[in-house]
C-alpha cells in the first residue's frame, strides 16, 4: 500500500487518469441510479433486477452490431424496448405488489433478476460480449493520460440523460403527477391522478434509463447475463447516499462512487476495491443516522 | 378400515423400497452407460455444450467403428445426460443419482473445476472411476482421490510456459532472467488463484522480481486501477488470467490506456474470442491452451488432431475450443479402459484406467498416482496476423515468437 502512494507522488499523473477513468464510469452507475431513485421514491419498491436492464440493454445493442448496425443506436433502441417491457413487467408483476409490504416486492423483483438472467443465457450464451464502438483514445500529457473517447461520449449521454429527466419531471404533465404521486399517493388519486398509469410509466421509465446506460456499457466495458449485480448494488448504494428524488445528487455521488472506488482500487489492492465501496456504505449509514439524531433532538 | 389402510400403506411401501433399488443400467443388453452431469443452464452454459459436444462426438465414432470389444464380445457406448444448471449442489445430487437410481458405474466428469470438486466425493465414496476433462485444479488432486482421473494438464501449468519463455527470451538477449519484473492480475477465484500459484512459483524459479500482484474480484467490469499500476512500474511480462471476462477486459483496456508491455499473457483468449472481438488490439498476445488442431499428435480414431478439428466443425459449424477435445479424448480413455479390462467390474476397469498409456489426437495420456495426466505440455499460442499460432513448447512450435510487443505508438 505505501508502494502504491508512493507511486502516486512519484507520478501525479496517475491521479489524473485514476480520477478520470473513476468519473467516467461513476456516470454510468448514475444514470441506472436514476432509475431506482425513481421506483423507490414513487412506488416505495427496490427494484432489485435494475443489473438485469442494463445487461438486457447492453445484449441488445450488441445483437444490433451483430447486424451491422452502429451500437450507439443501440442506446435509443435498447431504451425504447425496455420502456416497453418495463410497463408491461409493470402490469404484470409489479401492479400486484407495488402497495404490498417491501419485502415482498423485494422477493418479486430477487425473482425477477433470476428469470432474466437465465434467459439472457438462453437467448445470447454465458459469454462475455462486448460491442465495438469505432472510436478511439485521446492521448494527455505525451501518452500518459488517456481517455478513451467511447467513456466521453458515454459520461456526456449520461449527464445529458439527467437534465432531460429533471426538466421532464418539472415541466411536463406526467412528471408533475409523478411528483405529485412521490409525494403522496393517496392525495394525488384524490386530486384525479391516475396513480396506477403514474406508476406504469415510472417503472418504464427506470427500465429505459437502465437500458440506455446498458448499451453504454457493453461499448466501454462488458455484458455477461450474470454480471448484472454489481449495477444494482451501486444503484442502491447511490441512492441510499444521495437521498430520494435528489437528481443532481445522485449524479454527483455516482461521480464520487466512481472516482473513490479507482483510487482505492490503486491504493489499496482491486481486491479491496469492492469492499471499500461496502465499507463506505456502512460509514454513510452511520453519519447519516448520528446527523439525522442530532436534528431530531434539536426539533425536541 | 383401519387394517385396510394399513394394508396399502405397506404395499406402497413395500413398491417403493422395490423402485429404490439399484437398476443396473451399468450395462444392458450390448450398451455400456456412461454417466455425466453437465452445465447445460447457468454460467458455464457455453462450455457445458462444448463438453457434451466432444463426449457426442467419441461416443459416436467409436460406436460407427464398431464400438468396444470386452471379452469377446462386442458393446455400444451410451451417455445418460443431467444438468447440473452450474450450480455445485446440484452436481452432488446428479452424481447420487446416477449411481443410486440409474446405477451407472463409469462417471464422465462435469465441466469447470467447481464442479468437479463437487461430485469427486460422490463417486469416490461409491467407489465409482470418474474420468474428468474439464476440472483442471491442483487442488482436486490433493485429496488423495483413487477414482478420480483427468485427461488435461492441471492449473499450476496453465501459464508456467510463459515465464519460462520469457526467462528464455531474455537469455537469448544476453540479459539474466533476474533482471525481468513480471505484473500478475488473477480472478480471486480458485481456479485463476491456482494459476497464480504456479506462475509466482516459476517466476522465484527464475528470481524474477513480481512489482504487481492484484486479485481482481469476480464482479470487477473495471481494470484501470492496475493497468495504471503497469503503465507506471514498465514490468516486463504482464499475466492475466480471469476467465473470458478477464481476457476481453484485459485487451480492450491495454489498448484503450495504451499499456505498453513488452509480453501479455492470458487465459481462455480462444473462448473469449478476442480475435474476433478486438482484431488488431490482440496482435502479439501470449494464450495459453490444452489443445490445438495444429499439434502433431494422432490416433487410430480421429485421425489427427487437425482431422478432428475439421470433422467437429463439419458436424457443429463452429472450430472445435479445446474443451471439445479434452472431453472427447476422456470417452476415448473410457473405451480403451474397458478394452485392456475385460471386464465390467469398477475396480478391474479403474486399475485399467490407471494404467491408461496412449496416444490421441489430443495428446499423450498417461496418469500419475494422484490421477493427473503427466504426458501431455500444455501450449502458448500466440496472435500472429489475426490467427492463433503455437509458439511453445519449442518442440510444437509452428512460429518464432513474435517478441518483443512494440509499443502502441508505432503499432
Amino acid at each position: 500500500m505505501a508502494d502504491n502512494l508512493q507511486l502516486l507522488f512519484d507520478a501525479p499523473l496517475l491521479i489524473v487518469q485514476l480520477l478520470l477513468d473513476g468519473i467516467l464510469i461513476g456516470a454510468i452507475f448514475a444514470v441506472a441510479a436514476y432509475g431506482m431513485a425513481l421506483v423507490w421514491g414513487v412506488m416505495n419498491v427496490i427494484n432489485v433486477v435494475q443489473g438485469e436492464y442494463v445487461m438486457l440493454g447492453g445484449f441488445i445493442a450488441f445483437q444490433l452490431t451483430l447486424w451491422d448496425i452502429n451500437p450507439f443506436l443501440g442506446v435509443p433502441v435498447a431504451a425504447v424496448i425496455l420502456f416497453v417491457l418495463g410497463i408491461a413487467i409493470y402490469y404484470g408483476i409489479i401492479r400486484r405488489v407495488v402497495d404490498k409490504d417491501l419485502f415482498i416486492s423485494l422477493l418479486a423483483t430477487f425473482g425477477l433478476s433470476i428469470l432474466m438472467q437465465q434467459l439472457m443465457n438462453q437467448i445470447w450464451g454465458s459469454q462475455v460480449r462486448t460491442a465495438q464502438s469505432g472510436l478511439s483514445t485521446w492521448f494527455l500529457f505525451d501518452y500518459q493520460v488517456t481517455v478513451s473517447q467511447v467513456k466521453l461520449v458515454a459520461f456526456a449521454g449520461a449527464l445529458m440523460i439527467g437534465v432531460l429527466l429533471i426538466l421532464f419531471l418539472k415541466r411536463t404533465r406526467l412528471g408533475q403527477a409523478i411528483r405529485a404521486t412521490a409525494q403522496n399517493p393517496r392525495a394525488a388519486r384524490v386530486l384525479g391522478i391516475d396513480t396506477d398509469r403514474v406508476f406504469a410509466a415510472t417503472y418504464g421509465i427506470n427500465a429505459a434509463l437502465c437500458g440506455a446506460a446498458g448499451a453504454f456499457v457493453v461499448m466501454a466495458y462488458s455484458v455477461h447475463p450474470y454480471t448484472g449485480l454489481p449495477y444494482t448494488v451501486r444503484s442502491f448504494m447511490i441512492v441510499v447516499v444521495a437521498g430520494l428524488g435528489n437528481l443532481p445528487a445522485v449524479i454527483l455521488a455516482g461521480l464520487g462512487l466512481g472516482a473513490s472506488e479507482t483510487m482505492a482500487g490503486f491504493i489499496l489492492g482491486v481486491q479491496f476495491q469492492v469492499a471499500f465501496v461496502f465499507c463506505l456504505l456502512v460509514i454513510i449509514l452511520v453519519f447519516r443516522n448520528t446527523m439525522l439524531g442530532r436534528k431530531r433532538r434539536y426539533l425536541k | 378400515m383401519l387394517g385396510r389402510l394399513l394394508r396399502t400403506c405397506l404395499a406402497v411401501l413395500g413398491l417403493a423400497a422395490l423402485a429404490a433399488g439399484p437398476a443396473n443400467a451399468k450395462v444392458e443388453g450390448d450398451t455400456i452407460y456412461l454417466g455425466a452431469a453437465i452445465s447445460l443452464t447457468g454460467k458455464y452454459a457455453a462450455n457445458g455444450e462444448h463438453t457434451q459436444r466432444g463426449y457426442d462426438l467419441a461416443v459416436k465414432m467409436i460406436n460407427d467403428a464398431g464400438g468396444v470389444t470386452v471379452d469377446g464380445k462386442q458393446y455400444k457406448l451410451a451417455v445418460i445426460y443431467y444438468d447440473d444448471e452450474s450450480t455445485p449442489a446440484r452436481g452432488a445430487q446428479l452424481a447420487e443419482r446416477l449411481i443410486n437410481q440409474d446405477g451407472v458405474e463409469y462417471m464422465l466428469g462435469p465441466y469447470s473445476s467447481g464442479l468437479t470438486e463437487a461430485m469427486a466425493p460422490v463417486t469416490e465414496q461409491y467407489g465409482i472411476p470418474m474420468i474428468e476433462a474439464n476440472g483442471a485444479s491442483i487442488s482436486l488432486f490433493q485429496n488423495g482421490y483413487k477414482y478420480l482421473f483427468a485427461v488435461l494438464s492441471t492449473t499450476e501449468q496453465y501459464l508456467a510456459s510463459s515465464v519460462a519463455l520469457a526467462a528464455e527470451l531474455a537469455e537469448r538477449e544476453g540479459r539474466d532472467p533476474s533482471t525481468l519484473t513480471l505484473a500478475a492480475a488473477f480472478e480471486n477465484d480458485p481456479f485463476s488463484q491456482d494459476i497464480r500459484t504456479g506462475v509466482l512459483a516459476d517466476s522465484e524459479k527464475y528470481g524474477i522480481t513480481v512489482v504487481i500482484d492484484d486479485q481482481l474480484p469476480p464482479e470487477l467490469n473495471d481494470m484501470a486501477a492496475t493497468l495504471a499500476k503497469v503503465k507506471a512500474l514498465k514490468p516486463d511480462v504482464l499475466v492475466v488470467s480471469g476467465h473470458d471476462k478477464g481476457a476481453s477486459l484485459a485487451i480492450r483496456q491495454i489498448e484503450e490506456m495504451r499499456v505498453d508491455v513488452p509480453m501479455l499473457a492470458l487465459t481462455h483468449c480462444d473462448s473469449a474470442d478476442i480475435i474476433g472481438n478486438f482484431g488488431a488490439a490482440a496482435e502479439y498476445t501470449l494464450c495459453s491452451s490444452q489443445w490445438a488442431p495444429t499439434l502433431s499428435y494422432s490416433d487410430d480414431l480421429f485421425g489427427s488432431a487437425g482431422d478432428f478439428a475439421v470433422l467437429f466443425e463439419e458436424t457443429y459449424g463452429y472450430a472445435p475450443p479445446y474443451q471439445a477435445a479434452e472431453s472427447a479424448a476422456a470417452v476415448q480413455v473410457f473405451a480403451d479402459a474397458f478394452e485392456r479390462a475385460g471386464s465390467f467390474d469398477k475396480d478391474a476397469v479403474r486399475d485399467a484406467i490407471a494404467a491408461t498409456k496412449m496416444e490421441t489426437f489430443y495428446g499423450n495420456i498417461e496418469f500419475d498416482e494422484t490421477g493427473r495426466n503427466i504426458a501431455k505440455p500444455m501450449v502458448l499460442y500466440q496472435v500472429q496476423d489475426g490467427n492463433y499460432v503455437v509458439v511453445a513448447p519449442t518442440k510444437w512450435a509452428e512460429a518464432e515468437v513474435r517478441y518483443p510487443t512494440p509499443p502502441w505508438a508505432e503499432r
